[in-house]
């Protein structure tokens, strides 16, 4: 209760969602040490990072799939339950890095599925088929379709889902997600395998998702795309909160920048190393240029 | 519309199927051969009446010829109506001659079946008639036409098939039919009581084989006769009737089965009935939770004890150690109570594991169930059960007066006890199948397939997982100890060794797994016609049961090769395990079909 009252750091009571101190550790591996985050009501917020910077166990912290080893996350204000179903229930639902539909459902099914939280109708229900049940399914299948004609799945609502191209693979689980009406959708590389025409679909699909007052939290690796969706984006490296800031920030902060790519600096050994290479090429060249004989032989393996 | 298509096709594919012979002349001697073993079976087989079926008779087949008959019958009609005789050709809007050629082979099959079994039985080739030499090689005729005709699918120029037996694989495949013209909605209704009638027909005949001979020709008739019918294109049409006219199909359905005892003279061939009846159902029990909810269980029959053994201690036994006697229908709701209890009992440490482990998990629990039943037996236990003894002397149930141990008249029909019992099964496995249906078109049964499909996605879109899967396992168990619940009566004891892991006898875990996957998961039809073969055929052949397990896992080890979807596949499964690589489309599908036709 006492932890209730410690006032909140973002602007105002408009958190939706609110990490603090979230540290992952899988024995001595810490994968996410000591991070806040927060999000807040209809806001974009971009999570990058490299490779293994700890983003996804850091969305699994929140969504219940992981229990963090310390910290808190709240929804809303109140503290999210550690099982993903009750996460879900609370409103923070997500899509997953690698596409984890139900490959032989339909692509209505799917997004039926996700209706899941929102209707009680139990077995009792289904066995008996009172008016309840069957007013509840032609609610259900409506809410289904209208979030499939938003994404513009509907005409394919009777295929099955592995059978759909990839990009609209992407939008499925994005539909199914909104089917549990969250109130912050965790988006976990959403664009990724995508060309550039299909990013650009997906950004305004989720700059109309916000449209609807959902608020978004985004893990991506297309800079572009994060930094032209984004109203806050957050650089995590090695488990680590590196910046926070709007895209212009985090875009000229040099940490970042060494982050992706590395420090330059001299006298590393690197550089020692690159000047030999260099050199024994070099001298290579000279001896290929006398004797012609290894070059074509070499043209004849090719 | 269907014809021209298929005339089209015809005509464009090569000469020639498997045996390059011109179209024409192979349909010749296919009609010929086919004829002739049709004629044949009106002559004598064979000289002495020792072979059973009584064989020896001139201008009257009998016996194993009715099946040569029934399969050059159908053979000639096909023949024909691939030939576009008119008023025939509804019988072949798939592919005709692929159904041929099957047909050609079932009734070779069954024709060189018997005349080897008259040599074997009788000793030497002597026995056989004139009559049944003709008949052989008039099927062989019939065949070789057969092969001589065209492909249903035109071959592939890039890939022909290489060898000759992807030439024969090839040349039983057929496109599928198109849609079924419209027909006034009293015509389509009577199609589908036909169709039943006719199911009936052919399972009554099956049960109603007295002698081992009969009973494998039937199934090698039926084995060949069944796929044809399906190349003809005929199940799919029987099949866009009954998806139309659902409640028409149900119906029918229940009618048919409700009709069986009153065809049945003999008692024993309706406990045969019913002793399916009893397997099928608890089949289906098994379906909701290993064919829905994907969980392997394989202890599955420790639940059909619970019920039976639940049912024979409040039956008023003498031998039961609660001296009460329940009515009827309380017993079957303490059954189900208890199986419900014990399923929860196992399910909730169980079920927190997956797949393989949960396996092995379960088949533990179903050997303690059965050791344990053994020991309560107030030597090393509290008396209970009567330990390996069990209970004997389960009195027949009396349901409004009605003893169903006695035979009654109804209908002008003797009905014998196992009818009895035959009837009272198939109300328990109405209900049972209608809560299969209904869980499974309902919320609940959606988020079964999803844990199915991925747990940890179905957990994510807000599934409690674990209280679904237990909701699943204990639906299965109190299904099964419903139909337990009747066993009890129907066998008149309950022993351990009934609900053993796997044993000769049918309804034991692994025959009831068996029975699923074999028939196919997921379905209602596939569990019932799945623990119909597994358990008609073992009671009807005696020399099988010795080397019944090992023909059970050949059996097995062919159908995940062959088919792994089981016989009876809901879409989903088929093509998870046939991926044709193009796309499920279903509505663009039938709009295509239209532009051809127009």
């Amino acid at each position: 209760m006492a932890s209730d009252t410690i006032p909140a750091k973002g602007p105002g009571s408009g958190n939706v969602l609110d990490a603090r101190g979230v540290t992952m550790r899988f024995g001595g591996l810490t994968a996410v040490r000591n991070v806040d985050l927060t999000v807040d009501q209809g806001e974009i917020v971009g999570l990058i990072g490299p490779n293994g910077a700890g983003k996804t166990t850091f969305f699994n912290c929140m969504t219940g799939l992981y229990i963090p080893s310390e910290g808190t996350v709240r929804y809303k204000g109140a503290v999210l339950p550690h099982r993903s179903h009750r996460v879900t229930e609370a409103g923070i639902a997500r899509t997953f890095q690698n596409i984890r539909l139900f490959a032989n459902m339909t692509v209505l099914e799917n997004v039926l599925v996700g209706r899941h939280t929102r209707t009680r109708e139990g077995l009792w229900s289904a066995l008996l088929r009172g008016p309840g049940f069957k007013k509840a399914e032609r609610t259900s299948e409506a809410r289904a379709m209208e979030l499939l004609e938003f994404t513009g799945l509907a005409a394919k609502r009777d295929h099955l889902a592995r059978n759909l191209p990839y990009g609209e693979q992407r939008k499925l689980e994005i539909a199914r997600a909104l089917a549990s009406e969250p109130g912050l959708l965790l988006l976990d590389e959403p664009t990724a395998g995508m060309n550039p025409q299909e990013t650009r679909a997906t950004r305004e699909l989720v700059f109309a998702i916000r449209e609807q007052g959902i608020s978004v939290l985004v893990i991506e690796h297309d800079m572009r795309f994060i930094f032209g969706l984004c109203d806050r984006v957050a650089v995590l490296v090695q488990g680590e909160k590196l910046v926070e800031g709007t895209p212009d920030v985090v875009q000229s902060d040099d940490r970042v920048v060494a982050a992706y790519l590395g420090t330059p600096y001299e006298g590393v050994p690197e550089d020692e190393a690159v000047a030999e290479v260099t050199a024994a090429e070099d001298a290579l060249a000279r001896n290929t240029g006398s004797g012609s004989t290894p070059k074509t032989s070499k043209e004849g393996d090719a | 519309m269907n014809t021209l298509e298929k005339n089209t096709a015809s005509e464009t594919a090569p000469a020639g199927g498997v045996l390059p012979l011109p179209p024409g002349t192979a349909r010749l001697i296919a009609l010929v051969g086919a004829a002739g073993t049709f004629v044949s079976t009106f002559l004598s087989w064979t000289y002495t009446e020792e072979f059973p079926g009584n064989l020896t008779v001139y201008g009257y087949p009998g016996g194993l010829q009715l099946l040569t008959l029934t399969g050059a019958l159908l053979t000639l009609l096909f023949l024909l109506s691939g030939s576009g005789l008119r008023g025939l050709r509804w019988l072949t809007p798939g592919g005709p001659n692929s159904a041929v050629r099957l047909l050609a082979l079932g009734t070779l099959g069954v024709t060189g079946y018997t005349v080897g079994a008259i040599i074997k039985n009788l000793g030497g080739l002597i026995n056989v008639d004139p009559g049944g030499y003709i008949a052989v090689a008039m099927a062989l005729i019939t065949a070789i036409g057969a092969l001589g005709l065209p492909y249903d699918v035109p071959v592939d120029p890039e890939k022909p098939p290489a060898n000759p037996w992807a030439q024969l694989v090839h040349s039983l495949k057929a496109p599928g039919p198109g849609r079924l013209r419209d027909m006034p909605g009293w015509v389509e209704i009577v199609i589908i009581s036909a169709a039943f009638a006719l199911g009936l027909y052919i399972f009554t005949f099956g049960i109603d084989t007295d002698y081992a001979e009969l009973f494998i020709g039937y199934m090698v008739l039926v084995s060949f006769a069944f796929p044809a019918v399906g190349r003809a294109g005929l199940t799919r049409q029987l099949g866009q009737l009954t998806a139309k006219h659902r409640n028409v199909t149900v119906t029918a359905a229940f009618v048919a089965a409700f009709a069986f005892p009153f065809t049945q003279s003999n008692d024993a061939y309706a406990s045969i009935g019913t002793n399916i009846l009893i397997f099928a159902t608890v089949a289906l029990g098994l379906n909701v939770v290993v064919g829905l909810a994907g969980l392997l269980d394989l202890g599955y029959v420790a639940f059909l004890g619970v019920g039976a053994y639940t049912a024979a201690l409040v039956s008023g036994a003498p031998t039961s150690s609660i001296g009460v006697t329940f009515p009827f229908w309380a017993a079957v709701l303490t059954g189900a109570a208890a199986s419900l209890v014990f399923g929860v009992l196992i399910g909730a440490p169980t079920l927190r594991l997956r797949g393989d482990y949960l396996a092995i998990v379960t088949l533990g629990f179903g050997e303690i169930f059965r050791i344990g039943v053994q020991n309560l037996d107030g030597d090393s236990g509290p008396d209970v059960t009567n330990g390996p003894n069990g209970i004997p002397n389960i009195p027949e149930l009396e349901i409004l007066g009605f003893n169903l141990g006695e035979e009654h008249t109804i209908l002008g029909q003797e009905l014998g006890r196992f009818s009895n019992y035959f009837l009272l099964m198939l109300l328990f496995t109405v209900v049972i199948v209608t809560i299969f249906r209904r869980a499974d078109q309902s919320r609940i049964g959606r988020a079964w397939v999803a844990i199915r499909e991925d747990e940890t996605a179905a957990r994510a879109m807000g599934i409690n997982a674990f209280r679904l899967k237990l909701l699943a396992f204990a639906l299965g168990a109190t299904l099964a100890g419903m139909a337990g619940t009747v066993q009890a009566h129907v066998t008149y004891t309950v022993t351990p060794t009934q609900y053993k892991f796997v044993e000769a006898v049918p309804p034991n875990s692994a025959f009831l797994l068996a029975a699923v996957i074999l028939g196919g998961m997921g379905t209602v039809s596939g569990p019932l016609i799945g623990a119909s073969l597994l358990y008609l055929i073992p009671a009807k052949l005696q020399f099988v049961q010795e080397y019944q397990l090992l023909l059970f896992g050949v059996a097995l080890v062919l159908l995940m090769r062959f088919r792994p979807e089981g016989l009876i596949a809901d879409r989903r499964k088929q093509l998870e395990f046939h991926d044709t690589g193009q796309l499920d489309v279903p509505k663009e599908d039938t709009g295509l079909s239209k532009k051809v036709g127009v």
